[in-house]
């Protein structure tokens, strides 16, 4: 039994080991290895010098980093507020968190032409600015004229839809806290805000973290929705990975993307746990 | 808990105590108002799309158009419904979110239950490793994969989008299944086993009917997962597409009303599976945040 039992463990992790192992590890060191060679399988640069010179490189990298900036705290600020109310315990709460966990199962395509028919030139968005006595004429939000139109639209979709992930997290960390610590602050006569700021964010925290590096990882990934409400009007570092694999049949430069993408997406979980450190007390 | 602190009520007290109330009022009521604007901006969009999807194709293409729905019509539906490959890839997407499930519940539920349940050298270590997953967008790996599925034989089938799944489930899985586990209380495990029952007994006699909506649950999710996934679907396949891959690839190729429709019908199930898992939400995403 004794002995049965220490081996256990191992043989109940092996078969997840293995499997990670295979479709994670090993397929993360061959992005590099793709990106670092060329078609006769030589080592070379060339494929980072092609995704470097690449006429629409800079775009992609420029847009995909400032849809993080822009997204990633709009949706908090979002989610923050959604958890506020799942908290204070309304009425029908149980309906409050269901309706908002809803775009929670939507998926980012879906999401994408749903926004596209809000924003198309024949769309929701112009008829109602039109039935306002706005705009004579419906106005073309989705054009590559219109880059700023197009983010502003790329932005809307994904805090529409990936915030009720961040909502979710956060009010199960809301509920983490210990009622004691906000009845004593109630006690020593604490503000709304006092209690923000010094008990309820900080306890906060290790959600919070979670929530900034799932949210910055998934909006790395963010494609089908640029793909969707832009077409080829805007770029982002996952969509000119997909076209360099799917229309120019390169795989070296497609895995040069991808690991560019991998590398990015590392430095931003380090920045973020510079930015949200978690003391060793408040994890487990 | 409050009479035996509000006892001495001098006037003072009761009349800052009167304040309170009334501002505790008015912050309820605006609280009910965010509450109704956040529910808004969460259903207005899918309002919108679902009567687009069910008008006749000359109302899709009115401008302006009209907020009350004036004609419900399956036109457009049937139109995507019967649109070549839809119905073949809708197939795929059900197997693949499928296979993808039993995959990651066979593979990755025995580790939660490792994680959960023993005291083992390497334990902290196994976890912190299936934490850190989180840092890498796992499905921009489907381009290296790519290449090894072509070698395999597998390129171009529901297997390697299952295969990739999986592989993307997998972390989620461990680490839900684990807490599900945990909260199963030992003691009545403890129990059976000295009432007679082999530790495989006591697993599935005790263990598993206590773990089972929260498995179901962690399972939903699961599927939607995959049914939603696109960017490696659309990498790894060529003609043996799931539903998202089939609509993205020919995106730019078919008319408003058949995206329109092909939006609502993805976006049907969720609406379904989220119902159904509601309860577990908090507590499945509540516990992999720690």
């Amino acid at each position: 039994m004794a002995q049965r039992a220490k081996w256990t463990p191992y043989i109940l992790l092996l078969p997840s080991a293995i499997y990670l192992a295979v479709f994670f590890a090993v397929p993360m060191v061959q992005s590099f290895g793709l990106a670092f060679q060329d078609v006769d399988n030589n080592w070379s640069l060339d494929s980072w010098r092609t995704m470097f010179n690449d006429a629409r490189f800079n775009e992609a990298l420029l847009t995909t980093l400032l849809l993080i900036i822009v997204i990633v705290p709009v949706q908090f600020v979002m989610a923050m507020g959604m958890a506020l109310v799942i908290n204070a315990k309304l009425k029908f709460s149980g309906l409050w968190l269901y309706i908002y966990a809803i775009p929670l199962g939507i998926s980012e395509l879906a999401a994408g032409i749903i926004w596209y028919a809000i924003f198309t030139q024949q769309g929701w968005l112009n008829s109602f600015l039109q039935g306002l006595g706005i705009i004579e004429r419906p106005f073309i939000f989705l054009s590559f004229q219109n880059e700023g139109w197009l983010i502003f639209a790329i932005v809307l979709a994904e805090a529409w839809r990936a915030t009720s992930i961040i909502m979710v997290i956060l009010v199960a960390g809301l509920q983490g806290i210990p009622r004691d610590y906000l009845e004593a602050a109630d006690v020593f006569g604490a503000s709304f805000w006092q209690k923000v700021t010094r008990v309820i964010l900080p306890m906060l925290r290790p959600s919070l973290q979670v929530a900034l590096i799932l949210r910055t990882i998934l909006a790395f990934q963010a494609f089908a929705v640029v793909i969707a409400l832009a077409g080829q009007g805007a770029t982002v570092l996952s969509a000119e990975s997909y076209r360099w694999y799917q229309d120019y049949r390169d795989p070296h430069v497609a895995a040069a993307y991808a690991s560019l993408t991998l590398i990015l997406s590392i430095a931003s979980t380090v920045v973020i746990l510079w930015l949200v450190p978690v003391r060793e007390e408040q994890t487990g | 808990m409050s009479s035996a602190v509000q006892t001495p009520a001098t006037d003072a007290g009761l009349r800052s105590r009167q304040g309170r109330g009334r501002r505790h009022l008015v912050g309820r009521g605006a609280l009910y108002v965010l509450a109704t604007i956040l529910a808004l901006w969460v259903l207005f969009p899918i309002y919108l799309i679902t009567i687009t999807a069910f008008s006749p194709r000359d109302v899709v293409r009115e401008y302006p158009k009209n907020v009350i729905p004036q004609e419900f019509s399956t036109e457009s539906m049937n139109f995507f419904v019967n649109s070549t490959g839809v119905l073949g890839s809708l197939w795929n997407s059900v197997l693949v979110a499928v296979i993808t499930l039993i995959l990651s519940t066979a593979i990755g539920a025995p580790a939660g239950y490792a994680l959960a349940r023993f005291v083992f050298k390497g334990r902290d270590p196994y976890r912190l490793i299936i934490l850190s997953t989180r840092a890498f967008p796992i499905v921009i790996l489907s381009i290296p994969l790519a290449v090894t599925f072509l070698t395999w034989g597998i390129y171009d089938s529901i297997w390697a989008v299952a295969l990739m799944h999986t592989a993307l489930a997998m972390p989620f899985t461990i680490l839900i299944t684990g807490s599900i586990f945990v909260s199963v209380p030992r003691d009545l495990e403890e129990a059976a086993l000295t009432l007679g029952c082999t530790p495989l007994q006591a697993f599935i006699r005790v263990v598993m009917p206590l773990a089972l909506p929260g498995l179901a649950a962690a399972s939903i999710f699961t599927f939607v997962l995959s049914w939603n996934e696109v960017f490696a679907a659309v990498i790894l396949t060529l003609q043996e597409r799931t539903l998202p891959a089939q609509v993205l690839a020919t995106l730019t190729s078919s008319p408003p009303h058949f995206r329109f429709a092909a939006a609502w019908f993805m976006l049907a199930p969720s609406l379904i599976f989220i119902f159904l898992i509601r309860r577990y939400l908090l507590g499945l995403w509540g516990r992999v945040s720690r």
